[in-house]
């Protein structure tokens, strides 16, 4: 049993890998998603994924609507009407005309008489360092890879449905005509032949990079002061942080809002973390009810 | 805080959400199957113990039902279990490993040996054959009876589920009560009041124990405590503990001489030990689909976080 929470520089090695691969993982850049969902139809293709309805939800673009077993990347899409533009160009692919209004850059869209703001963002598994879907896995179906992700095994789920309600970003799901737990994969099978997980690849605008976590953390905290600079202070990184309540995510982000109007939680823990003082009051309530029973015996003899 | 009951003068927390689209997954264990399972593993496990009582004290027909209740209801319990499964026939890979962060594991590996033990010593005890043995056995269900009885608070508990979660510290209490009444009650139902002597008892102190942890939670745990209070699973749970209470203090007043209203009583206890289980668990699932819930909750804490480093 590895660590349950608390920062944790070396989560593959606590799974017990010796020699190992450096963690690897993602860093979603939202300030320069376009919302073309390119990452949505890869992830779907690649890993076979099946269909899992077609909604209109009248949630903006979003008729994918959350992760869940059959999707496994998600791009959220949040229109705010405001009153001022943003003139900041974020530094994304210019979709105008050569000359055209640079204000028109960015997240930011003229409409009308209002200025529509777009968030967009990918959503995707963490892989949480403390990982509460892999701690409660009954049958060590979910386990840690040798690149530090968090991977289903599908020839051993039982579909007990423990890690559902365990992950603190209602992530994994079970597949309903299938009984067992899916969840984003990072790609292991691409992973083991050197190549990147098929949504970062198939990202235009390097909104979804993956690589080496250190690696990701600096180039996540260089990005965020550059906004900073420029004046774009709702911008603020996600999961970054390795003392947070999951250890910090493998999969992390750069925000442009609070986490919960992308729908995700604001601040969440691993379950595990109180795993001491759950066992601790059930051992105390079992002795209380075995208390109970040899106060029944001493009683009155009838 | 607001006394129970009355609404709330203070305005609903304002927070922002994707759509009010609720943010963990709403738990896929199955209705009736789950809520099934945690009161017959809180009657098996308490009756048990309560079996080891009659046989020590020479009260062979409480014996006989407690010894029945408790191999009974672990053989329904497991059905139950194993048919909430997505992949019923990979039950066996719960054995694959012993993970002391799974509860689920932890009480497969409870709940095994349990059924076999308290199966053998109701055989036995009906049959008449291996007396000694049987007993034996009977014995080591008795000592797995409250542990099977009480992980399933941790079941709950060890998930993002915020009215199960933050319940933890009580839920292990509530199950233990609400299963030493269910058992207690099923005596009284089945054995004549002279022997069933500590049936009540145990009617009586698991009704107050589990009163009292509801109580203690209810008072604890603030906003995420709401869907114990209201909507259905606040209508089960509040029916659950006044059942509890009524056939407590009949079984009190006149379990020792009436023999029918000993058998009401009973069976008003194990009804209740049956809310109290749809109860929490409905108001778990409640608690998943809101997101309030979640974010309110985690807001505040940020918040606190903050206030705690400025004011350092
Ligand atoms: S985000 Fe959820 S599913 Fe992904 S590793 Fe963390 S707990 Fe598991």
């Amino acid at each position: 049993m590895g660590r349950l929470s608390g920062r944790l520089d070396d989560v593959t090695a606590d799974a017990g890998y010796e020699d190992h691969p450096p963690r690897v993982g993602f860093f979603t850049d939202t300030s320069v998603c376009i919302g073309c969902k390119a990452c949505e139809v890869a992830c779907k293709t690649w890993n076979s994924v099946p269909d899992d309805g077609y909604l209109l939800t009248g949630m903006s673009y979003d008729n994918t609507q959350a992760l869940g077993a059959s999707t496994w990347r998600h791009v959220a899409f949040v229109e705010k009407s405001s009153e001022v533009s943003l003139p900041v160009d974020l530094g994304m692919p210019s979709m105008s005309l050569p000359g055209a209004d640079p204000s028109a850059a960015g997240q930011a869209t003229e409409s009308g008489d209002g200025v529509v703001t777009w968030l967009m963002s990918s959503d995707v598994c963490k892989h949480c360092t403390h990982a509460a879907c892999l701690d409660v896995c009954p049958t060590g179906s979910l386990f840690r890879t040798e690149f530090g992700t968090v991977v289903v095994q599908p020839d051993i789920c039982n579909g007990c449905g423990y890690c559902v309600p365990a992950c603190p970003y209602g992530v994994i799901d079970l597949r309903e005509d299938d009984g067992r737990a899916f969840k984003c994969t990072l790609c292991y099978d691409r992973l083991k032949e050197g190549q990147q997980p098929a949504c970062a690849q198939a990202c235009p605008t390097e909104s979804i990079q993956f690589g080496e976590l250190d690696e990701l953390r600096e180039r996540a905290d260089a990005r965020l002061a550059e906004l900073h600079e420029k004046g774009v202070d709702v911008a603020r990184l996600y999961g970054r942080d390795p003392e947070d309540g999951v250890g910090g995510g493998g999969a992390f982000f750069l925000l442009l809002d609070e986490p919960e109007v992308y729908g995700l939680p604001p601040d969440p823990v691993v379950t595990t973390r109180d795993l001491g003082s759950i066992w601790k009051h059930v051992a105390m309530a079992a002795a209380a009810l075995t208390g109970v029973g040899v106060a029944a015996a001493v009683g009155r003899r009838r | 805080m607001t006394p129970r009951g009355e609404t709330s003068m203070v305005p609903p927390p304002e927070f922002e959400s994707y759509y009010g689209r609720q943010i963990i997954k709403t738990p896929t264990w199955k209705t009736p199957d789950v809520p099934l399972y945690l009161f017959l593993g809180g009657m098996g496990g308490a009756s048990a113990v309560l079996a080891e009582v009659a046989a020590s004290s020479g009260r062979p027909d409480l014996e006989r039902v407690a010894r029945v209740t408790a191999a009974g209801s672990a053989a329904l319990g497991t059905v139950a279990l194993v048919h909430d499964l997505g992949r019923p026939e990979r039950f066996l890979n719960m054995l694959r490993v012993l993970k002391p962060t799974s509860p689920l594991s932890v009480g497969s590996f409870i709940l095994a040996p349990f059924a076999s033990l308290s199966g053998a010593a109701a055989a036995s005890f009906l049959t008449g054959r291996l007396p000694r043995l049987g007993r034996l056995a009977g014995v080591g269900a008795a000592a797995l009876g409250p542990p099977l009885a009480t992980y399933t608070g941790a079941l709950l508990a060890n998930t993002a589920v915020p009215a199960w979660h933050e319940a933890h510290r009580e839920l292990p209490f509530i199950f233990a009560g609400s299963g030493a009444a269910a058992a207690g009650g099923m005596a009284m139902v089945f054995s004549p009041c002279a022997q069933a002597g500590p049936a009540r008892r145990m009617v009586l102190m698991g009704a107050a124990m589990e009163i009292v942890g509801a109580e203690r939670l209810l008072d604890r745990i603030g906003l995420v405590g709401e869907p114990y209070r209201t909507g259905r699973p606040g209508r089960l749970m509040s029916v659950s503990r006044s059942l509890t209470a009524v056939a407590a203090g009949a079984t009190l007043v006149l379990g020792r001489r009436s023999r029918a209203v000993s058998a009401l009583a009973g069976a008003a206890c194990v009804g209740a030990s049956v809310l109290t289980r749809f109860g929490i668990f409905e108001a778990g699932l409640a608690s998943a689909r809101d997101p309030k819930y979640t974010v309110v909750p985690q807001k505040e804490r940020i918040a606190a976080r903050e206030r705690a480093a400025v004011g350092r």
